[in-house]
């Protein structure tokens, strides 16, 4: 998709004068585009190594005289913030939700894509239906529904897993990666005596591995981002995900901006690099579903 | 051969067995997404409309029908004004993030897709904000936006405006503009407040991968031939756009422009971070309000109010979404 091109450029040409200067201008323009949109991370490394009369200087200084990488430290072991605390539980909630969603939506996405059963059509169009019950109408009642009065999760890691390990989105793509089996590989197996189950285990799964990859992606993002639930639905510093430390950080720090940065290269980072290695399955799993979080 | 030894009572018997297992089976796939969905999405879809019709702080108090409801919507009561400030907020919010959102990214889009080398890097750098956290980032731009010693007020300062409180700033931006120029401005036209148009350019910055992404998807999905076509025709570029490509984009323009109006009215965290609401409630949007209301008053009411504001808003974005559909849906095209 990335490789073609709208002109066909095999055949060497002479140099164009008029091609040139438009071409320059559309590269200019992407650079400065691509400069605006990466600038803040920049910002933020580069703050977060500078020292604290540096990073406070006016005007500013784009390249640090000296690298502090003893900032990193201070700010890992701020009072009262429990970063490795932060991170275990983030890494501990993003992997069972990702577990979990990735079952729950294999297992119904295959169901809609490949079973026969009664009322498929009317259910498929239920589930379509909830995408519109938006999330500041559910999250007063789910904050209700999580006190100790009806499930008693409240302040539990429970509480922060089990609402998100299911994602309609993920059904829908599974289920598009499904309906793409051809349906003679299906037939053979059942013709050996295989069922739906194992059917799914030894050949539709390896099939749809790039589906899985996305899906597994996209859910570990969105939890390691997750912020607003846990928010309202932990009060213990020791549950409670890193971006709501991030938050805590930020409240305590005031305005040390270089450990600030820090704080928050911490949460980014390790996402970015997965980003920038696994970046082919983020950008078109999000063009295919259209999720915007 | 073995069956047509067996009876036909029996065989029927055992295909509506197969048939049973069958759907046995499927539900059995689907238990636990449809318990799941069922449990923390229908169930407290359907309680948000209960709650809002009672009286419910700290704990439940009593059946209150339609009192919430009536205390958001008088307008001599406190609640009135709070809520249709927040209403007017959010519009602003979206009106100085969507169109701005949706022109940029559709420019770059358009120059990505003319093949343009080193498309896929650019592509990898746009979308880089949209994975970032919004938390974090926010609080880079809490960092870049101070009013002391933040890079944008230096930016500024380099073509000679002077230095400016962006989030702590609650005058609005006609106002300050107006009386820049020595033009004072009435209070009723001093148009948003700066500190939610420092908002909205986080905003901004954060979702424009997204909609590039999708609008290069798009692009991408309008066939050549259509365009060699037009060319050997003699077509002008100018004819093109107008004539093949945007009707043909048109889809996918109407989607994303329904997505981002709900994204950016529902907008929470970044708001959150950046300015909680402040000043002077100047970027307090409806989930801003529902949130202090349901989250730092439990004490007075707080669930049956918020429950209510939502289910309010719900309806705000649903009256919203439908004139989307009615208005901008016949105008697009659909091959």
């Amino acid at each position: 998709m990335t490789r073609t091109s709208a002109v066909p450029t095999s055949r060497p040409r002479p140099l164009n004068l008029d091609k040139i200067g438009p071409s320059l201008a559309k590269h200019a323009l992407l650079i400065l585009g691509a400069a605006v949109a990466a600038f803040p991370f920049y910002w933020m490394i580069t703050t977060s190594f500078k020292e604290f009369g540096e990073a406070a200087k006016s005007p500013p200084v784009l390249w640090p005289t000296s690298w502090h990488l003893e900032n990193w430290v201070e700010a890992w072991q701020y009072p009262h913030t429990l970063w490795a605390n932060a991170f275990a539980n983030t890494i501990f909630i993003a992997s069972m939700t990702t577990l979990g969603e990735l079952t729950t939506s294999v297992l119904a996405g295959y169901a809609f894509a490949r079973m026969r059963f009664r009322g498929r059509g009317v259910l498929f169009a239920l589930l379509l239906a909830t995408l519109f019950i938006p999330t500041e109408a559910t999250i007063i009642p789910s904050f209700v529904l999580m006190s100790r009065r009806y499930l008693g999760w409240y302040d539990t890691y429970t509480a922060q897993i089990v609402p998100f390990l299911v994602s309609i989105f993920s059904i829908f793509l599974l289920r598009q990666f499904f309906l793409g089996l051809p349906q003679e590989l299906h037939d053979a197996a059942r013709i050996d005596g295989a069922g739906h189950l194992r059917f799914l285990w030894s050949i539709g799964l390896p099939l749809v591995r790039p589906a899985l990859v996305t899906v597994s992606l996209l859910t570990f993002l969105n939890a390691w981002n997750a912020f607003l639930w846990p928010l309202i639905i932990t009060s213990r510093p020791e549950i409670r995900p890193i971006q709501v430390m991030l938050v805590q950080f930020t409240t305590e720090g005031g305005s040390r901006y270089h450990l600030l940065m820090a704080g928050a290269a911490f949460v980014i980072l390790p996402t970015l690099v997965v980003y920038l290695i696994a970046q082919r399955y983020f950008i078109e799993g999000i063009a295919r579903t259209g999720i915007r979080g | 051969m073995a069956a047509e030894v067996i009876p036909a009572k029996i065989r029927v018997a055992s295909r509506r067995r197969r048939i049973f297992l069958e759907n046995f089976e499927a539900y059995l796939f689907l238990a636990p997404a449809l318990i799941l969905i069922g449990l923390f999405q229908v169930v407290p879809g359907i309680a948000a409309f209960v709650m809002s019709l009672t009286r419910w702080g700290v704990i439940y108090e009593r059946w209150a029908w339609f009192e919430n409801y009536a205390a958001i919507l008088d307008p001599s009561g406190a609640r009135f004004g709070e809520f249709v400030n927040a209403l007017g907020v959010t519009v602003w919010y979206v009106l100085l993030t969507v169109p701005i959102e949706m022109a940029i990214a559709l420019i770059v889009a358009f120059v990505l897709y003319q093949g343009t080398r080193g498309r896929g890097a650019y592509r990898v750098v746009y979308f880089m904000p949209y994975i970032t956290s919004v938390v974090a980032a926010a609080t880079i731009f809490e960092w870049m936006f101070d009013a002391n010693f933040g890079f944008l007020n230096y930016v500024i300062g380099l073509v000679g405006v002077g230095s400016q409180a962006w989030l702590r700033e609650p005058r609005g931006i006609f106002q300050m503009i107006g009386s820049a120029f020595g033009a004072g401005l009435p209070d009723s036209f001093a148009g948003p407040s700066l500190s939610l148009v420092a908002v909205s350019i986080f905003t901004i910055w954060h979702f424009i991968g997204f909609q590039t992404v999708i609008f290069l998807a798009g692009l991408t999905n309008i066939s050549r031939e259509l365009y060699e076509a037009a060319r050997i025709d003699g077509a002008r570029e100018r004819q093109i756009l107008r004539r093949i490509t945007l009707p043909l984009l048109s889809p996918t323009l109407f989607f994303v422009g329904i997505i981002a109006t709900v994204g950016a009215m529902r907008s929470f965290s970044q708001i959150y971070v950046l300015t909680n609401g402040g000043p002077l409630d100047t970027t307090r949007t409806v989930p801003l309000l529902i949130f202090h209301t349901f989250f730092e008053r439990t004490s007075v009411n707080g669930i049956g109010l918020g429950a209510a504001m939502s289910f309010i808003f719900v309806l705000i974005i649903i009256a919203i979404t439908l004139f989307q559909f009615r208005v901008l849906g016949r105008r697009v095209f659909y091959d």
